[in-house]
């Protein structure tokens, strides 16, 4: 039996550990992360917007598509609402997210640990989290989080005050970062287990399909990704519901 | 300016809100079978959707895209690191769009 003491020092220990783990994990993104905020420190700057306030987006946002959308209808003059309805609908992918994290996590976080840890789910974030073979601990997630958001805020600093030094065929070539690590994410993942194959595969036909079809030319890309996400994990579910992807 | 500022905390409250909504709220495990399996297929349909097409058009050209994918897919299926598979299919990419630009 452990005492008391041992007990505090044990879960100190492996919070740290978790922590360490955590923040291993998410270098990748965080450098994945350093060109597309550049990118998007010079387009906002370009666009006229002050410096400090350009940072102080990426540095409350977090996100690519909602922030870039955001602030193009900024720079375009558009209203408060337009602005806030676009946004919206982009990160409404989130909260399938955060649902899906839920049932992640290991029980008994309290409350508040809970609106910490959830400021930082992104695509990148979540979609490692989510391929952990473990429950998830507050301290690997705000691990997994921490990186991640230095590198998105230090991107954008770093292109709103250099603006355009790099050339424009490496600043296009960067566009395929973080594309190629969610393939390095998917694929190993998709050989192992044929449901996830198969899900991914709906996923990527169906957005495919809302994409190129003329009559779904009005789907935004947040909408696109929340529909076929939706039909792919109901055709999953429906097939394969014994399947226990956390467990894998 | 001042609307500027109206207009990132409004975007900064509406990116927050869907991320804490469902964890802040639900604690509890989900019973139904056919909701965890929903759940647990989330990232595969996610990391699909946001991959197909639009990485088509995340380089310069169609070719430059098209060849990183190549490059990422193979390298992705060999297991190779993260890390490994961004830069490389960032290198091929950067390549690609040299000798287009020359051509």
């Amino acid at each position: 039996m452990l005492t008391k003491q041992e007990k505090v020092l044990h879960s100190k220990h492996s919070a740290l550990h978790d922590f360490i783990d955590g923040s291993k994990q998410s270098l990748p993104i965080a450098l994945g992360y350093f060109p597309v905020s550049f990118t998007f420190g010079l387009m906002a700057v370009k666009g006229g917007i002050p410096v400090w306030i350009v940072i102080l987006i990426s540095m409350t946002n977090l996100t690519s598509a909602g922030q870039f959308a955001g602030t193009n209808l900024i720079i375009a003059g558009a209203g408060l609402a337009e602005i806030t309805i676009t946004t919206f609908v982009i990160n409404i992918r989130y909260m399938l997210m955060s649902l899906s994290l839920s049932q992640k996590i290991v029980e008994g976080i309290p409350g508040y640990k809970r609106w910490i840890m959830s400021f930082g789910i992104t695509d990148e974030t979540f979609t490692v989290a989510a391929m952990q073979k473990k429950d998830i601990t507050f301290s690997y997630m705000t691990g997994l989080e921490v990186l991640p958001y230095i590198g998105w805020a230090a991107g954008t600093a770093a292109g709103a005050i250099v603006c355009t030094i790099l050339p424009e065929s490496l600043q296009n070539s960067m566009g395929i970062a973080l594309y190629a690590m969610f393939i390095a994410l998917v694929i190993p993942a998709a050989k192992k287990s044929k449901a996830a194959l198969i899900v991914a595969g709906c996923a990527i036909f169906i957005s495919s399909l809302i994409k190129w079809v003329p009559v779904f030319s009005a789907v935004s890309g947040g909408w696109r990704i929340i529909i076929a996400t939706f039909i792919a994990c109901t055709i999953g579910a429906k097939l394969f519901p014994m399947e226990d992807t956390a467990n894998e | 300016m001042n609307n500027t500022l109206i207009a990132v905390l409004l975007m900064a409250l509406v990116t927050y809100f869907p991320r804490v909504l469902p964890m802040a709220v639900i604690k509890n495990k989900i019973k139904s079978r056919f909701i965890t399996a929903f759940l647990g297929y989330v990232p595969y349909a996610v990391l699909g959707a946001m991959i197909f097409p639009d990485i088509l058009t995340s380089t310069g050209h169609l070719l430059s895209a098209l060849i990183g994918l190549g490059i990422a897919v193979i390298l992705a299926y060999f297991e190779k690191s993260l890390l490994k598979v961004a830069v490389c299919a960032i290198a091929v990419a950067y390549i690609c769009e040299m000798i287009i630009s020359r051509v």
